[in-house]
């Protein structure tokens, strides 16, 4: 009777209910285990998977191998530091800033990228990315050169001050969430099929009506705002920034942390970023040879899993299911 | 609906297109043979817009379409398929057929809402399944279908973009006698609202679908007309069917 009137139970809803709790648990658990440093190790690899999945999104789902992702990320970093100290403005809106010019840039070189494929789109992704990269050494007035910038204070939100540990997890993770949900939406959007469509083949995107190009363009703003985001949380965690945030180097690690994770899921990256800075804080207390390390590990994980942590999780899974 | 006139193409000192003209009339089944190397594909490249004539202009609708890009062209009704299947290898036949119909109707720079939320994009899908009679393997991934079935999505994503002029670049190749016959009848079961101008190799197929042939030779028309005035043609039965009998 009552089913007739009432629609029943969405189990949609009621997974949503789920998948809530389960990541209010995983998100609060740390706060209340965790000490101050291990937080802010917490927080930074959030920070870098925010950048991680702004890369997948045109690496996995758009197909475009971007070696400079640095550019944004560091683009959003400084860009809020400037902003915050030279304008003595709320960091808020340095932030803000920071997302912008990174949008804007993106844009500007995405224009010249999205032009080329495959290995030309590497190389000019690349290329942008050093010419930042010198920028930010040379030009030391603004940049304070290979010195860097700091002095950003974190400011306060809804009563909480961000210079503590924990109010600072609790952002950066709010940031990921967000971002997380925000690319659910976008992979399960109209866009996003087309972007996958592009990836797959653009000859005959293009030969049913879709302006590839333009396409492509948009899909490198999206994904240059979101390192952006990352780079002005950076910046927040910090309060300072150097031209190692634009370097080959970090454009070196957003890809390997991707590539490991698993590109093309919307996980992967995530994992990728836990993975690689856990070893990092790990192994670099041990030798300073930590990259040996990394490497090797990389090279183990292309050899037996090339579809990236999450995906050879889900094929033991399979397997294991079939026995 | 669409019209050529006087296209010309070299690639070098190679001529592969020498002035051709024609016209692909309202609801025509218009077919273009010829030996290898007459410059068909060549010719279809150029009225889909993957290639450029070097002189000579194309007219869809009484618009002249020469320096629309390949999406213009397709927006403006033009679908194409590829001689070699051209799909998305990762996606399903239902979703390369949802984006040929996305193209035409979806709202593609939306990364707000679900795809599955236009219904408008899925019931255009599903209308091209059914003319291609796909539906048994829709949910299907595409890079696991034989290549017959490969054969028919091909057309299926063309069709999906709902349009009024659909160039078929040899649809049967490679098909085995009884694909082929399948072929046929989803060809000739398709509304006269769409023009086809096709590139063919198999005789059968040219004589049971086409209401129209154009010979190409060496990037040359050298016969236009109806079937049987075409067959008859000395200049045809000299230089494609071989020595006159």
């Amino acid at each position: 009777m009552t089913s007739m009137i009432l629609p029943p139970k969405q189990p949609a809803a009621r997974r949503f209910v789920f998948v809530a709790m389960v990541l209010a648990c995983v998100v609060l658990s740390p706060l209340a285990v965790l000490s101050g440093y291990g937080l802010d190790v917490i927080t930074e690899i959030m920070i870098f998977a925010i950048v991680a999945v702004s890369l997948n999104l045109i690496l996995g789902y758009g197909g475009m191998v971007s070696f400079g992702h640095a550019a944004f990320f560091g683009l959003g970093a400084y860009a809020t530091v400037l902003i915050s100290t030279r304008y003595d403005v709320s960091p808020w809106l340095g932030l803000a800033g920071g997302v912008g010019t990174a949008t804007a840039a993106a844009i500007v070189i995405g224009a010249f990228c999205v032009r080329l494929g495959g290995v030309g789109f590497f190389m000019m992704s690349l290329a942008f990315a050093q010419l930042l990269n010198s920028g930010a050494i040379k030009w030391r007035p603004l940049t304070g050169g290979s010195d860097g910038v700091g002095g950003l204070l974190r400011p306060e939100l809804f009563g909480f001050d961000l210079s503590d540990a924990g109010p600072m997890y609790l952002f950066t993770a709010a940031g990921l969430v967000g971002v997380l949900l925000f690319m659910r939406m976008v992979i399960a959007s109209p866009f996003g099929h087309a972007m996958v469509g592009t990836r797959e083949s653009s000859l005959r995107m293009d030969a049913i009506g879709y302006q590839t190009r333009r396409i492509r363009l948009a899909a490198f703003a999206v994904s240059g705002a979101i390192a952006g985001l990352g780079g002005a949380l950076y910046a927040f965690y910090n309060g300072f920034v150097s031209p190692d945030a634009l370097s080959f180097g970090m454009s070196g690690m957003i890809l390997l942390m991707v590539i490991l994770g698993g590109k093309g899921s919307l996980l992967g990256p995530v994992l990728g970023a836990g993975l690689f800075l856990s070893v990092k804080n790990i192994v670099s207390t041990h030798t300073s040879h930590w990259l040996l390390i990394v490497g090797c590990i990389f090279v183990a994980c292309v050899m037996v899993c090339p579809d990236g942590i999450l995906g050879f999780g889900k094929r033991l899974f399979r397997s294991g299911e079939r026995r | 609906m669409l019209r050529l006139e006087n296209i010309s193409k070299a690639f070098g000192s190679l001529v592969v297109s020498n002035s051709v003209t024609l016209d692909v009339t309202a609801g025509q089944r218009h077919t273009i043979i010829g030996p290898n190397g007459a410059g068909k594909t060549t010719l279809i490249n150029q009225i889909g817009g993957q290639l450029s004539p070097d002189s000579g202009k194309i007219f869809l609708h009484g618009q002249e379409i020469t320096r629309l890009s390949a999406p213009l062209r397709a927006r403006a009704g033009l679908a194409r398929t590829f001689q070699k299947n051209t799909l998305f290898q990762a996606l399903s036949v239902f979703e390369n057929v949802r984006l040929g119909a996305q193209a035409a109707h979806g709202r593609t720079y939306d990364l707000f809402r679900s795809w599955r939320s236009d219904t408008g994009v899925l019931a255009q899908a599903e209308q091209a399944i059914e003319q291609m009679n796909l539906g048994r393997i829709a949910a299907q991934p595409v890079g696991k279908l034989s290549y017959g079935d490969l054969r028919q999505v091909e057309v299926a994503v063309a069709l999906a973009t709902s349009p009024t002029v659909l160039l078929l670049d040899e649809p049967t190749s490679g098909l085995s006698p009884s694909e082929t016959a399948q072929m046929i009848d989803v060809l000739r079961a398709l509304p006269r609202e769409i023009s086809i101008l096709m590139i063919e190799h198999d005789m059968e197929v040219v004589f049971s679908i086409a209401d129209h042939i154009t010979v190409l030779y060496y990037g040359e028309v050298i016969a236009s007309g109806a079937p049987r005035n075409v067959a008859d043609d000395p200049r045809v039965q000299e230089v494609y069917l071989g020595a006159p009998q």
